[in-house]
């Protein structure tokens, strides 16, 4: 049998895993690991700049091929670095592997130089960890590690490895198992079958049918049959904003994003529905608002991979454990083998409410913002949209940037919107999108941002110039914490607290030329499209856009809370539902 | 209301601060916690006790299930069961106190495992709530010292818990 390293060995494994990618930064504990990805070509290494963008990018990487995003940190502050970006994946359930150096198994306890207790600190935002303490386990462990990350509600897992196990002097034998056994892990594939025919006779029944898709649809690989079961059922569908191009978002039948910012017909639809099937979504408080208002006469059924998440917050009527995919399947069968029909007349009902709502309040139809004055941010988006033909990969950061671009761009496939949805982590956009233009070397990715957002993670023009990543930035520059400063209008009488900058932004033209990239400004109304044209003409170029907008506008609709139902919601500055 | 939970996981190290992470992780309670290796080597066995109703106690199995390290998970509190707890307690006893804490040491069948002039070295065993009557039996104003082991428990019948 061969016999290799144990740093060999951990990178051989990552080749026998299929990864291409490993976003890393070396340090003091990683550097034996770091000679083993010297001397091979299996898996290419990316150079961050700080350790956050390399958790970032990985799930940038995850989120847009479903594959598992791999990362390689020292210990100490290259495992603490790493943290931020770990708990987004958490959060969003985002399939990643996390390698992290560690001190010598010896001087483990006794705060040696960059020594951090990597388990225990991530301990609350992982699927899983291990702690390497042999090295002929490696191979076995990086073998559970991908498995787990995977399979089931995925989610990081943290492989911490100590130096000396990864020694180049000691070598054993290398054997890549092709299975793994663990007796307390068996992910659940199908639903039950007793409870999916419930599900059919419910949603046959509903004279007022609501579908709820969330994140759990894309990471799932379910569109097509939610897409089929909307078709079948003749319902509206809502994505949530993990969900977003779960269905087609141009598409009819779908009403927009559901909870704080979403569409008033959404949520209109959702607070009136008499049925609603909630699949891979989980009914998150951003969602629900008040939880003891939600839905007051809908009967609910869900459909979750995590019997976790089922009854959390809501309480579902119909529980279904089970793979998105697998579950969605079944019962389209059933449907499809049912006598009973949908009931065309309370359907026909049922939308022609909905048309109403919608003619009424849809964003689309009457724009929540004023048309005149200064550029406003959601005219960004809607440019951007018509300029990508809205099959672009947008990569957003947080703040209300990221609503607009949830709201005015629409997403007609899956895996086409990455945001940190769960962390609302700030920072996450450009390293995601990073990942992601790794991934599609000649799709149009996009970073939107604030010029707050993208000063959190701004060193990654570095690693963009050295891998010729012609990621385009949207910096919808609105001279404030955005998001921060509508709260603060809303709830505290327009006191600015540490949400302005002062005249401190930088040139971010000149910034993008010192790194070698291209920088553009735009102020007028008059030059955005063509601007944008320019922009995503530079097929090879990474572009940075800083487009100054309306720094008074806010993000509407947003629910009314506390206190409020899912219906109510302010319209905009003085208006609501 | 009072559940106790019992469950066989991995024994590795990191699995309890998992268990236990979890509970201070998600606002829940422990209110007494046991934990031992097993007749097969490679599992623990975890027992512990923790109130709320039965919405809590749902998503607290839930997580515990959703943990990799436990491997299986029984909520003994749904069905019949013996639960046990040992307490060793320090009782100050002197003079015409000596013989009536001897009294109540046999009423509650315990045993006085250590002796000096002034001071009883108690043992007794049973359901939580007869160790709690047995401070009010005693006086609680003579008791010097109390340490419990924290609930263990089994189903009863043929009813296991098992791999
Ligand atoms: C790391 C982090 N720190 C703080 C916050 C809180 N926060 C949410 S949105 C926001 C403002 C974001 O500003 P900007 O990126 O300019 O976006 P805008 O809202 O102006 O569009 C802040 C500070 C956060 N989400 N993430
Ligand atoms: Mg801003």
């Amino acid at each position: 049998m061969e016999k290799l390293s144990g740093g060999d060995i951990l990178i051989r494994s990552l080749a026998e895993e299929g990864v291409e990618y490993l976003f890393g930064y070396p340090g003091g504990a990683a550097l034996h690991i770091y000679d083993a990805v010297f001397r091979q070509k299996a898996v290419q290494h990316i150079l961050v700049r700080h350790e956050q963008a390399a958790t970032h990018a990985a799930d940038g990487y995850a989120r847009s091929t479903g594959k598992v995003g791999t990362v390689l940190v020292t210990s100490g502050p290259g495992a603490t670095n790493a943290i931020t970006g770990i708990a987004t994946a958490y959060m969003d359930s985002i399939p990643m592997v996390v390698i992290s150096g560690q001190v010598m198994s010896d001087k483990i306890g006794e705060d040696a130089f960059q020594e951090t207790d990597m388990v225990g600190v991530s301990r609350p935002i992982v699927k899983h960890s291990f702690l390497v303490r042999d090295a002929s386990k490696i191979a076995e462990t990086v073998k559970k590690a991908f498995y787990i990350a995977s399979t089931g509600r995925p989610g990081p897992v943290v492989i911490d490895i100590p130096k000396d196990i990864t020694n180049p002097v000691d070598k054993f034998d290398f054997d890549y198992p092709d299975k793994v056994k663990l007796r307390s892990y068996t992910p659940i594939a199908k639903g039950h079958t007793g409870q999916i025919k419930k599900a059919a006779q419910l949603l046959l029944q509903a004279k007022r049918p609501m579908i709820y898709a969330g994140g759990g649809v894309v990471q799932g690989n379910a569109s097509e049959q939610l897409i089929e079961l909307v078709r079948l059922l003749n319902a509206p569908c809502t994505n949530t904003l993990m969900g977003l191009g779960a269905y087609p978002g141009s598409d009819e039948k779908c009403v927009g994003m559901l909870g704080m910012h979403g569409t008033v017909e959404a949520n209109m639809a959702m607070h009136h529905a008499d049925v609603i099937f909630a699949v891979g979504a989980r009914f998150d408080d951003r969602v629900t608002n008040t939880p003891s208002k939600f839905c007051p006469s809908a009967k609910i059924i869900h459909v979750d991979i995590d019997p976790a998440s089922i009854s959390k917050t809501v309480a579902a009527d119909v529980p279904i454990v089970g793979a998105v995919d697998a579950v969605l399947d079944e019962l389209l069968e059933i449907i499809k083998a049912e006598d009973a029909k949908p009931d065309e007349q309370a359907l026909a009902q049922w939308w022609k409410q909905i048309n109403e709502w919608r003619e009424r309040y849809s964003i689309t139809q009457t724009p929540r913002y004023e048309t005149g004055g200064m550029l406003k941010p959601q005219e960004v988006v809607s440019a951007l949209y018509e300029v990508t033909n809205g099959d672009a990969y947008i990569c957003s950061d947080v703040g209300q940037h990221q609503m607009f671009a949830a709201q005015y761009y629409h997403y007609d496939k899956p895996r086409r919107w990455i945001n940190s949805g769960g962390l609302g982590t700030m920072g996450f956009g450009l390293p995601a999108a990073m990942g992601v233009q790794m991934a599609h070397r000649d799709a149009n990715v996009v970073c939107v941002t604030g010029e707050g957002s993208i000063q959190m993670c701004i060193q990654e023009l570095s690693t963009c110039a050295q891998y010729n990543l012609p990621v385009k930035i949207i910096c919808i520059n609105n001279q404030a914490l955005g998001m921060v400063r509508q709260w603060q209008d809303m709830q505290y009488d327009s006191r600015y607290s540490e949400s302005l900058y002062e005249d401190s932004l930088p040139d971010f033209v000149k910034l993008m030329e010192a790194y070698g990239h291209v920088g553009m400004k735009v102020t007028k109304r008059e030059e955005l499209k063509q601007k944008l044209e320019e922009c995503f003409a530079m097929k090879d170029k990474t572009v940075f856009m800083d487009i100054y907008v309306d720094p008074n506008e806010h993000v509407y609709p947003m629910h009314i809370a506390p206190e409020g139902s899912m219906r109510d919601m302010w319209l905009n500055k003085t208006e609501r539902t | 209301m009072k559940r106790i939970i019992s469950l066989l996981m991995e024994n590795e190290p990191g699995a309890l601060s998992r268990v236990v992470g979890l509970f201070s992780q998600r606002g829940y309670n422990i209110e007494t916690l046991t934990v031992a290796p097993t007749e097969d080597a490679s599992l623990s066995r975890l027992t512990l006790t923790t109130a709320g109703d039965d919405h809590k106690i749902e998503q607290i199995t839930k997580h515990l299930n959703r943990l990799i390290d436990v491997v299986k998970l029984v909520d003994l509190t749904e069905g019949a069961h013996i639960e046990r707890e040992l307490m060793l307690v320090k009782v100050r006893a002197t003079g015409a106190q000596r013989a009536e804490v001897k009294r109540c040491v046999d009423i509650f069948r315990g045993q006085i495992v250590d002796v000096t002039s002034s001071v009883y070295t108690i043992q007794i065993t049973g359901a939580s709530d007869k160790l709690d009557s047995f401070f009010q039996a005693v006086g609680e104003a003579s008791i010097i010292e109390v340490v419990r082991s924290g609930v263990s428990g089994i189903a009863r019948g043929e009813k296991i818990l098992s791999l």
